[in-house]
């Protein structure tokens, strides 16, 4: 019985440690990409060309999802402030949720699932392909060539691409609540004008959003560098890095929000 | 002076030198003591069954790998103290031929060639368009420099790598299996390229094959490696001739011998529990 407490107390001490070593290996590997970052600003088409395969090619999945869960929003705060007679707080409603969470929060976890996913598969298949190796090979620096390009490419993208979500997301809330059910259009667009902030809100959305940017992109480029060179490794590695940047990202928005809103 | 001028000549002819060289991964040790020397012009196999060491020792002249123990000098360099800067200046002047081409899949066949240039030189773009027309009219890929890599062969992506590799002028090129999975007529081309561009680039060629027809015919010197040492060398000539059991068993493709058929077992009559 006390052999079997130990080892099961073993294992999930080994467990811990190896999370922590991983952990310690990831932000090495930022700091290796941020330190070979020069060429990602001097040769800037090759940052250019990440923005737009993770940007530009998530637009689709993020206006769509933004447009729908702006119409939720609608439908489901007018049944809500109807009953206190407040429907024309719709419009404060529909865009403090979006601006501070949703935006940030739901485009990073679209984020994470269309481009993070494509960076690991990329770069774990070009690992296994050789041409990681044949890059080094041929003295070119795949950490400055490969990686650090990608990194700024999905981080420049990720606020942009959270900006736009809640853009959409405010005008499917006008669509459903003004047009379809006849909120008053005027106090609509007033009331939030009237109660969004610049830096309270906006600015918070947009520093949680380069936050949520820079975690899932080490997530994905980690994984895909780390990933065994194998078919079953990369596979392993692309799930890895949907699952770990998902809770990264709601686990990083409840501490951003502690810190932005309740004055902790 | 006469003596020291002939010194100079020596060193300077030998390209790779390696001296008592030891490799370990971890606890298992993978080379035990190679010998091994390639001078400038020549195209040199190091060959043995799978698993021996043969990638290991490619992997440690590529610089890829550090040695444990050992002398290994390439162009004149130590590999063992080199540093990070010293290690990508020297593979400027050594390109790498892998396995199965290790193409960039989202360039074409052009870009791929014009990789190396465009990374480490400011030559105009007219000029990098001049140069690799050049390096793959002298694979014979010259039509092929819109197509990407998956819509090229085995064979063809080899050749096109290969054109990569001699992107730079180097002095030294380093080939991982490359006739694996061709098919006979592709192994020739692939084998006679090695053999024309050594010879007419001044380079060293280093291959590492099982293929042991197709490199006895072009190669000047075959190292054996077995169980991480050198178990036999010599110039193709002299291993047709050899009488010695390893080697004749490679060079005769035997399938027993001292390379044994069977991996080690208990007795075949006590395994399926036949009474004696």
């Amino acid at each position: 019985m006390m052999d079997f407490a130990q080892a099961g107390l073993r294992r999930i001490g080994r467990r811990i440690i190896d999370s922590i070593w991983r952990m310690g290996t990831a932000t090495r590997f930022l700091a290796l990409t941020l330190l070979h970052s020069g060429q990602s600003f001097s040769r800037f088409q090759l940052t250019i060309r990440e923005i737009f395969s993770a940007g530009v090619l998530s637009l689709i999945i993020i206006l769509v999802s933004g447009l729908f869960v702006g119409m939720v929003l609608g439908l489901q705060g007018y049944e809500t402030l109807q009953t206190y007679g407040s429907e024309e707080a719709l419009g404060i409603l529909v865009s403090l949720s979006l601006v501070r969470e949703l935006g940030p929060v739901v485009a990073a976890l679209l984020f994470a699932s269309r481009a993070g996913s494509a960076i690991t598969a990329e770069i774990g298949l070009m690992k296994a392909t050789e041409q990681i190796a044949a890059m080094e090979m041929m003295a070119v620096d795949p950490i400055a060539r490969v990686v650090a390009p990608r990194f700024w490419g999905a981080v420049i993208s990720m606020p942009l691409l959270a900006a736009l979500f809640s853009a959409m997301g405010i005008f499917g809330g006008y669509l459903v609540g003004v047009v379809l059910i006849g909120v008053d259009e005027g106090a609509f667009w007033s009331q939030m004008q009237a109660a969004v902030d610049f830096r309270e809100d906006i600015l918070n959305g947009v520093i949680k959003s380069v936050v949520f940017g820079v975690a899932v992109t080490v997530i994905a480029l980690f994984e895909g560098y780390d990933a065994p060179p194998t078919a079953e490794g990369v596979s392993r590695a692309t799930t890895r890095t949907v699952v770990t940047s998902s809770l990264a990202i709601l686990g990083l928005d409840f501490i951003l929000t502690a810190f932005m809103f309740s004055g902790v | 002076m006469g003596l020291l001028h002939r010194k100079t000549i020596q060193v300077s002819d030998i390209l790779i030198e390696i001296r008592d060289l030891y490799f370990a991964y971890g606890d298992r040790t993978v080379l035990k003591g190679i010998n091994l020397t390639a001078k400038r012009g020549q195209v040199i196999a190091i060959m043995g069954i799978s698993g021996g060491g043969k990638t290991t020792l490619l992997r440690l002249i590529g610089g890829a790998l550090r040695p444990s123990a050992g002398l290994l000098k390439v162009d004149g360099i130590d590999m063992s103290r080199i540093d990070h800067v010293g290690l990508y200046q020297l593979r400027r002047r050594m390109g790498m031929l892998f396995q199965f081409g290790a193409l960039f899949t989202d360039m074409s066949v052009f870009d791929n060639v014009a990789f190396p240039l465009r990374e480490h030189t400011d030559l105009p773009e007219e000029m990098i368009h001049d140069l690799v027309l050049m390096k793959l009219n002298a694979v014979g890929l010259r039509g092929a420099s819109g197509l990407m890599p998956s819509e090229l062969s085995g064979g063809m992506a080899r050749r096109v790598a290969l054109a990569r590799a001699i992107a730079l002028e180097p002095r030294l090129i380093l080939y991982d299996e490359p006739f694996a999975g061709l098919d006979p007529i592709s192994l020739g081309v692939t084998g006679n390229l090695i053999r024309r561009l050594t010879d007419t680039l001044g380079i060293t060629s280093i291959v590492v094959t099982h293929d042991i027809q197709e490199s006895l015919r072009m190669v000047d010197y075959v190292y054996f490696v077995s169980e991480g040492v050198i178990a036999a060398e010599g110039t193709p000539d002299q291993l047709r001739a050899s009488k010695e059991p390893f080697v004749h068993q490679f060079v005769h493709g035997e399938e027993d011998g001292p390379v044994p058929f069977h991996y080690p077992a208990p007795s075949y009559t006590a395994d399926l529990e036949l009474a004696a």
